[in-house]
């Protein structure tokens, strides 16, 4: 649905985007990852058509958003980072002259506003000007302009940002709702986000796309070996030696110590369980087994770890807690 | 075309919505009726010394009143006209909104026509408010109508040049001010160009001096306007204006593109 290809943008002598090559397949949600400056908001104007590439192309629903603008952006809705309001207009009229730009027919223009606002929960607001909304309101206004005249391919910059969290679930949830039948490009700094939402990540950094894959592979695939947490109640006893006689056991280091309560964390190589085992030796020496969970590198440290030239040392003690805790 | 009149429909909508067009249309008519007042006293001494002086002609108030009316109401285009233009560009990149408009199914071209009509339309409906005043005359008085319908659309004629440089201006920076200020000078050098006309024969020679004279002569966009006032419609004048709006919106359609491969 969408073709970037080779896509090159210089502002000068400074080279935004270098040399990016993605595809994005009909209804799939693509996540956009990389620090500020990096030049997801370049890619993103590139694609629909507000800037011409200096080298590459982009193609849109079958068409070069460069050569066919007009067919191109007719399929395409466009959120950028800051809505594109106009203070002076009242929701409705707002979205009525967007939906006259964007070419919706006349006599669906009323039914096709309506619906937008249904979808992103603004109808209580449609008399109210622009200027007097809220940030979420704004937002969701926003959205709405971008899906007014339900376009195949919608490129969303940062979506939920100045959102409070239970408005931040219902975008999220009206993204999912919308891909099958729109395909999605959103951006964000908020990791979860793209674990929750999207169905692949391009990690971008200083114009160069340093990862493309599914959240989940990207978890796997960065992380050279499997963790294991394990908690036991066992202050005294030398459980360091006792981990290390299980079959598979690479490393054994302490992690951290609540009175009785002692946490290690157990390496071992990659695609081999060794739960069972793990259970059944603290089983066998009598201790309490108070925790077992798998340690995996959170998106964060992934895009630490390919954004940043020096790979970070890692810390598995607070992977899993910061996932936890920001969702 | 449907996509220019939506563009225009808006640009419209936002300076009724806005406090532009009540200020500007107010503050124009109230300064239009001082001059009004002015020179309509003056005409009626006039023509009070004429009578009592020497006998039966009676002064043509199109020539001694309406004419020079408008030529002062040319002036106060020039501080107007910029407070109209200043924000057709200019607001759209501060705001963002610019971004929606270069990404929706609709060329730059069309964007821009809308504008200029937009803003044209508010620019007719102030000097659609001076017919009030004109009408009073015809209360009084019997001047002819065909020599105030042609001052009228030269009035929109010449107005329409400085919306256009105007809107070039507009479109080279993000700041309101500072491409009001900049229209307000770019207008008063157009308006004073053929002060410097006289002077060139000492700055050229006397081999390029008539030639650059000339020339300059031509570019003043308010020698162009003396024959409206007269009644004349003469294309040669129309041709200078209208080649004048459409140079000026192409300039500008060239500064949205620039402006789009800069980033």
């Amino acid at each position: 649905m969408i073709e970037v290809q080779h896509l090159t943008k210089r502002y000068g002598r400074v080279t935004a985007v270098d040399d990016v090559t993605f595809r994005v397949e009909r209804g799939e949600i693509l996540g956009f990852l990389g620090p500020n400056g990096a030049g997801k908001t370049t890619t993103m104007r590139v694609i629909t058509g507000y800037m011409p590439p200096t080298q590459g192309k982009v193609i849109v629903a079958g068409f070069d958003v460069f050569d066919q603008p007009i067919d191109a952006k007719r399929r395409t809705g466009y959120l950028p980072e800051t809505p594109p309001l106009y203070p002076d207009m009242t929701v409705r009229e707002y979205l009525t002259f967007v939906a006259k730009i964007k070419g919706v027919q006349s006599g669906d223009r009323f039914a096709r506003v309506a619906e937008a606002m249904k979808k992103t929960a603004v109808a209580d607001m449609a008399e109210r000007q622009c200027a007097k909304l809220s940030k979420g309101y704004r937002q969701r206004v926003g959205l709405a302009q971008a899906i007014i005249h339900n376009p195949d391919v919608l490129v969303l910059d940062e979506p939920t940002a100045g959102l409070d969290p239970k408005q931040i679930i219902e975008t999220r949830q009206l993204i999912k709702d919308l891909a099958g039948t729109h395909t999605i490009v959103l951006s964000t700094h908020i990791l979860p986000e793209v674990s929750q939402t999207c169905q692949r990540v391009v990690i971008i950094t200083k114009g160069k796309v340093v990862a493309v894959d599914t959240p989940d592979n990207l978890t796997h695939r960065l992380a050279g070996a499997e963790t294991m947490y394990v908690q036991v109640d066992a202050a005294d006893a030398d459980a360091t030696s006792a981990f290390q006689a299980v079959a598979g056991v690479t490393r054994v280091g302490l992690s951290d110590r609540h009175g009785p309560a002692v946490g290690y964390e157990v390496e071992s190589a990659r695609g081999h369980d060794i739960r069972r085992e793990l259970a059944a030796a603290v089983v066998s020496k009598g201790w309490g087994l108070l925790e077992l969970r798998p340690l995996r590198m959170s998106l964060e440290e992934i895009f630490l770890q390919v954004t940043t030239e020096e790979v970070p040392s890692r810390k598995p003690e607070s992977a899993g807690s910061i996932e936890e805790a920001a969702q | 075309m449907s996509n220019i009149l939506a563009m225009a429909q808006k640009e419209v909508r936002a300076y009724f919505a806005s406090p532009i067009a009540y200020v500007v249309i107010g503050l124009f008519s109230v300064l239009f009726g001082v001059f009004y007042y002015a020179i309509l006293d003056w005409f009626v001494k006039q023509g009070m010394q004429m009578a009592m002086g020497m006998g039966p002609q009676s002064l043509n108030v199109n020539e001694r009143m309406i004419r020079p009316l408008f030529q002062n109401a040319t002036v106060l285009l020039l501080f107007v006209l910029p407070m109209i233009t200043m924000r057709t560009y200019a607001e759209e990149k501060r705001s963002g909104a610019m971004e929606l408009l270069l990404t929706s199914p609709i060329t730059d071209i069309e964007i821009l026509v809308g504008k200029f009509l937009g803003a044209l339309t508010l620019y007719a409906a102030m000097l659609g408010v001076t017919l009030v005043y004109l009408v009073a005359l015809f209360a009084f008085g019997t001047p002819e109508w065909k020599p105030i319908a042609t001052a009228y659309l030269g009035l929109l004629l010449f107005g329409g040049c400085f919306i256009a440089v105007g809107m070039l201006v507009s479109s080279f920076t993000k700041n309101q001010i500072v491409a009001g200020m900049m229209t307000f000078v770019v207008f008063l050098l157009l308006w004073v160009i053929d002060w410097l006309a006289s002077s060139a024969t000492g700055l050229f020679g006397t081999s390029a001096g008539p030639v650059v004279e000339e020339v300059l002569n031509y570019l003043s966009i308010t020698q162009h306007f003396d024959d409206f006032g007269k009644g004349i419609i003469d294309t040669k004048h129309v041709i200078f204006y209208v080649s004048f709006i459409t140079f000026g919106l192409f300039l500008t359609a060239r500064s949205v593109d620039s402006e789009r491969w800069r980033g």
